[in-house]
């Protein structure tokens, strides 16, 4: 039975952060050649992944790349309000990764 | 070999370093000391409000040292976004500090100015010639929002500092800059690769964020050679990894490995990291491609003022009712001030233990046993917001929900006096790119006698 491990276990680094006051990007980066590689060859981070975890539609993904040379991978999406406006709730974005943290990824 | 050495003291003007780590880079004998001030992270308040991320204390103590540093080695010190935003209001309150330090130091040194706020004329000239445009997911700019917009502010290249410098600029204090740009100017103007300079200064911005542990309140030493650049911090309990500063190469951008900058973009796509001594990496491949020249703009206007309360609810019927209370809430309001136009105010919840952080984003539908809740409300004028909110709050304390039990109060109200006035909201109004020909003519410099 292949094994799963969550990306919170995989990565070294899984934060959120705001790309400007218009867009939120969520990092996830590994310090393990073989996890990053086995994230990236999954073929489970996808942007139809990403809508359902975050309750958006595939236009609001502006960026979905996976970056070798940093075994990083990053997605960046439309902020639903822009930062600190009437309504946002994060104003630095800091706090919208953890949907990602739970993503089973075949070992 | 060529090589440039730029001590970067801390992530942001104010926000502190240990002097040791200071003195371990000054002992290196950097070529320039460069530091960003500013960022937009904060939201839109500073820029619209006109004041400062930090207090004039903490920036004066980061200054005192690097000013005094500039002088006995005879390097330049940049300084970049002044004050924060880098609009007039914060150039002025940083140069009111550069003239105390220098007159307490007894110093003389030749101070430039680099102006970055841009005439809403000018825009409005480029909105009329289609040389605006908005940047990803921000709406076209109206001559209604800019009309409103506080000031407007430009992040500038490295070309204006460059202009200044050459000028026998020995200090000087940029408004808006693209963050990296004071780091980038002073190498390009000694020749070196423009795509490594601007790699460097992305990494040497936030100052030892890209080490481990990782701060932006230390300070890092950035080695620029002909065809690579190394990062080193300058405190030993820190250490540079690969994963460390590759991380920071993506921190806060859009994409990975395509930064776009004014007039360029940097293509890290061939990019290579190396572990090239214990603590320090070794950066190389970084690659700067010319584009046409924009510069983006940035604005913040007024909007509306708010009062809140903050207070929680612990009973079990009142949270499986909490949406149903809400609407009730605003039903009851709107129905007792039937004389004030509904468009006039809102009032908001943030219920915190429900999707208080996430908001349309959470994913998770269960609510917590108990919740935090924040109502605001938001309102064209204070007064206004404070009446709504002390009607809201009162019928949020005695509302009969749906199942009732605890017919004495629905919300544990955190403090007396329970509604907070907050004061003026502000928001990103201008964010945008605009199309130019001449970057030093959008950024003035100014030379100050001290």
């Amino acid at each position: 039975m292949t094994e799963n491990k969550t990306l919170y276990e995989l990565a070294k680094v899984l934060r959120s952060k705001n790309s400007g006051p218009f867009e939120l990007t969520m990092d996830v980066i590994f310090d393990n050649r073989d996890y990053y590689n086995k994230v990236k060859d999954s073929g489970i981070i996808t942007k139809e992944l990403v809508c359902k975890l975050y309750n958006i539609e595939e236009k609001d993904i502006s960026t979905l790349v996976f970056f070798d040379p940093a075994m990083a991978f990053k997605i960046t999406i439309k902020r639903p309000i822009d930062s600190g406006s009437i309504g946002e709730t994060d104003v630095y974005g800091a706090q919208q990764h953890a949907p990602l943290m739970g993503v089973l990824i075949p070992m | 070999m060529k090589e440039l050495k730029i001590l970067s003291p801390c992530g942001i003007l104010g926000y502190g370093y240990p002097k040791e780590s200071f003195y371990n880079g000054l002992s290196k004998k950097p070529d320039l000391i460069a530091v960003d001030a500013g960022s937009t992270d904060a939201g839109p308040h500073k820029l619209g409000a006109g004041v400062g991320i930090v207090s004039k204390k903490a920036a004066k103590k980061d200054l005192e040292l690097m000013i005094q540093a500039g002088y006995d080695l005879n390097i330049p010190v940049i300084v970049g976004s002044a004050g924060g935003s880098g609009a007039k209001p914060h150039v002025d309150w940083t140069m009111a500090v550069i003239k105390e330090i220098l007159e307490e130091k007894k110093l003389k040194m030749k101070t430039a100015i680099v102006w970055a706020d841009i005439d809403k004329n000018y825009i409005k000239n480029k909105m009329a010639e289609n040389k605006i445009h908005p940047m990803n997911y921000v709406p076209e700019l109206t001559v209604e929002d800019l009309d409103k917009t506080n000031s407007v502010v430009a992040q500038m290249g490295h070309e204006p500092i460059v202009k200044a410098l050459e000028e026998g600029a020995q200090i000087v204090i940029a408004g808006r800059a693209y963050d990296p740009s004071v780091f980038a100017a002073y190498p390009i103007m000694k020749g070196f690769d423009a795509g490594l300079a601007y790699h460097l200064g992305k990494i040497l911005e936030c100052g030892a964020l890209c080490a481990e542990p990782g701060t932006t309140k230390d300070c890092m030493m950035g080695y620029l050679r002909e065809d690579h650049f190394l990062v080193e911090p300058l405190n030993p309990k820190r250490k540079c990894y690969i994963s460390s500063v590759a991380a920071h190469t993506l921190y806060e951008k859009d994409h990975p490995y395509y930064l776009h900058g004014p007039g360029f973009a940097l293509d890290l796509s061939d990019c290579k990291f190396e572990q090239h001594a214990d603590g320090v990496v070794k950066v190389s491949g970084s690659k700067f491609v010319k584009q046409p020249y924009a510069v983006k703009l940035e604005g913040s206007a007024k909007v509306a003022y708010r009062t809140l309360v903050i207070g929680g609810t612990r009973d079990p019927i009142a949270i499986q009712n909490i949406d149903d209370i809400q609407n009730d809430i605003r039903e009851q309001v709107a129905a007792y001030f039937d004389d004030i136009p509904r468009s006039e105010y809102q009032i908001l919840f943030h219920l915190y233990g429900k999707n208080g952080v996430m908001g349309s984003l959470e994913p998770v539908q269960t609510p917590a046993h108990e919740l935090g809740i924040v109502m605001e409300v938001i309102a064209s004028s204070q007064e206004l917001a404070n009446t709504i909110c002390s009607s809201a709050r009162s019928t949020l304390m005695h509302f009969p929900y749906k199942g009732r039990k605890a017919t004495a109060g629905n919300i544990a109200l955190l403090y007396s006096p329970s509604d907070i006035e907050f004061g003026p909201v502000y928001k990103f109004t201008v964010y945008h790119l605009m199309d130019i020909d001449d970057t030093c003519e959008l950024f003035p410099t100014e030379f100050v006698e001290l």
